[in-house]
């Protein structure tokens, strides 16, 4: 009796594991999971400039310039029930600058020189791993005293079977310039005492720039050690594309303010190869050609090379090469004369070379550092034109997980 | 020849070189290619210095940063 009891059990017990391996491929699913903070950075820059070719004066005069940039940007991951990951970043930048030459944007250099430039910023996309494919969409802000912006842009990615990704984005700037001008060609209207007293300047009107871009690039990794990315835009702007408060003289001493076309099309391409050298170095290079419709052409040639000290800790020295054509419309203090269509002695669109060299640390141990501070990255670089123009820029990046 | 067509010949061969001899690489053969400083783009500290570029030089673009607009630069 106790043997066929426990035979029983037995075959009861073997009944139940065989309906418990059974499974309904149908009700496969995932579980959402909310949005939760994955990655905080912070990146601070002081920049420091001077030069003797500002375009508020014509041309001359000091390219004084401080700039003290920091960005905060706070990063979202989570997933929904398709699993299909949702990221959202979130981005608020504050700059203060100071520029010597725009005290001259008052004829007496009685204009304030320094000015702050607040620019937030919203990204969201969603990402199916099973497909391969990424959308995403973003929101752009950018608020300063003579210039405000507003930007968005949709963008689409697609992975190939063999390790190759396609991106496309479309950007707008939809910007409004406001027309401050010299003070030589202000009207000051004085006010009677019958409306109100003293004296009045009239209301500063602004005047509009749209940027279009397509984006399109190409990423391929080419073997274990070697991948590369090709980028490609295609850039529309129209409105109003210099600065009001920039100065032109013509060759008889005359003074006048900036005329560009209404219209500029602008054409970079641009190429990445990176390659990892034995254990412990590696080759990050990018090389750009650039054409636009307003004459100028420009080559870019970059070089950075990270040697892992150790597994956590990397040093990057760093050279870039520039070099452009003018610009058409340029000419230098007091060339151009009063039958030049458009004109500008804004040295940015003059004809030059630059260099642009540095090093970069970076430690990043796989415990962090200290108080959620997963990595550090300290950058300095120098930068010099054959226009005479230097600077210096030291940055800093925190990133907590 | 101009100097425009000697470098499609020269870079156009390049490219499909380097395209065509694209290896089949595992995920578990990523190790190096993931590393945080083989990134197909710029490094977060440089935002700024892309930044004074475009303001300082006439070119932007083609590099993940300002193509033009969102500023009063070029």
């Amino acid at each position: 009796m106790k043997k066929i009891c426990l035979t029983l059990v037995g075959i009861y017990m073997m009944m139940l594991h065989a309906f418990a391996q059974y499974q309904d491929k149908d009700t496969t699913f995932y579980i959402s999971k909310p949005l939760k903070i994955d990655e905080v950075n912070l990146v601070s820059s002081y920049y420091s400039q001077n030069g003797d070719h500002s375009a508020i004066t014509g041309g001359i005069g000091t390219e004084k310039v401080t700039d003290l940039s920091n960005g905060l940007d706070v990063t979202w991951i989570g997933w929904d029930d398709m699993n299909r990951k949702h990221t959202l970043t979130a981005g608020l930048g504050f700059d203060h600058h100071t520029s010597a030459s725009s005290a001259y944007v008052s004829k007496t250099g009685a204009s304030k020189t320094g000015g702050s430039r607040v620019y937030p910023s919203l990204n969201w996309s969603v990402e199916n791993a099973k497909k391969g494919n990424e959308f995403g969409l973003g929101l752009y802000f950018s608020k300063e005293y003579n210039y405000s912006s507003f930007g968005l842009d949709a963008e689409y990615s697609k992975k190939t079977k063999n390790n190759g990704e396609f991106t496309g984005k479309l950007t707008g700037y939809f910007d409004r310039v406001k027309m401050i001008y010299p003070s030589e060609f202000v009207q000051v209207v004085t006010v009677t005492a019958a409306s109100g007293g003293g004296e009045n300047r009239n209301k500063i009107p602004t005047s509009p720039r749209t940027t279009g871009t397509l984006s399109l690039s190409f990423s391929q990794v080419i073997n274990k050690r070697l991948q590369g990315i090709i980028l490609m835009d295609g850039v529309y702007q129209t409105g109003y594309l210099g600065l009001p408060f920039h100065r032109v003289y013509f060759n008889d001493g005359t003074p006048n303010i900036e005329n560009l076309p209404s219209q500029r099309l602008k054409l970079p391409i641009g190429m990445r190869l990176n390659y990892f050298l034995g254990d412990k170095i590696i080759l990050r290079s990018y090389y750009r050609y650039y054409i636009d419709s307003w004459g100028l052409q420009s080559h870019t040639a970059s070089l950075e090379v990270p040697v892992k000290i150790t597994p956590f800790f990397s040093v990057s020295p760093f050279y870039r090469y520039y070099t452009q054509t003018s610009v058409k419309y340029f000419a230098s203090y007091e060339v151009h004369t009063a039958s030049d269509q458009f004109y500008t002695s804004n040295y940015s669109l003059s004809a030059f070379d630059s260099q642009f060299y540095g090093v970069n640390f970076r430690i990043a141990p796989p415990k962090g550092l200290f108080n959620g501070l997963n990595s550090l990255e300290l950058r300095y670089g120098h930068y010099s034109q054959t226009t005479n123009l230097v600077s210096d820029v030291i940055s800093v990046d925190l990133k907590f997980k | 020849m101009t100097k425009q067509t000697l470098k499609k010949l020269i870079l156009v061969p390049v490219a499909g070189i380097i395209l065509a001899s694209c290896a089949n690489v595992k995920a578990y053969q990523k190790s190096r290619l993931n590393d945080s400083e083989m990134i197909l783009g710029n490094r977060k500290v440089e935002k700024n210095e892309l930044n004074f570029q475009s303001y300082r030089e006439g070119a932007s673009g083609a590099n993940g940063g300002k193509t033009g607009g969102g500023c009063g630069c070029n």
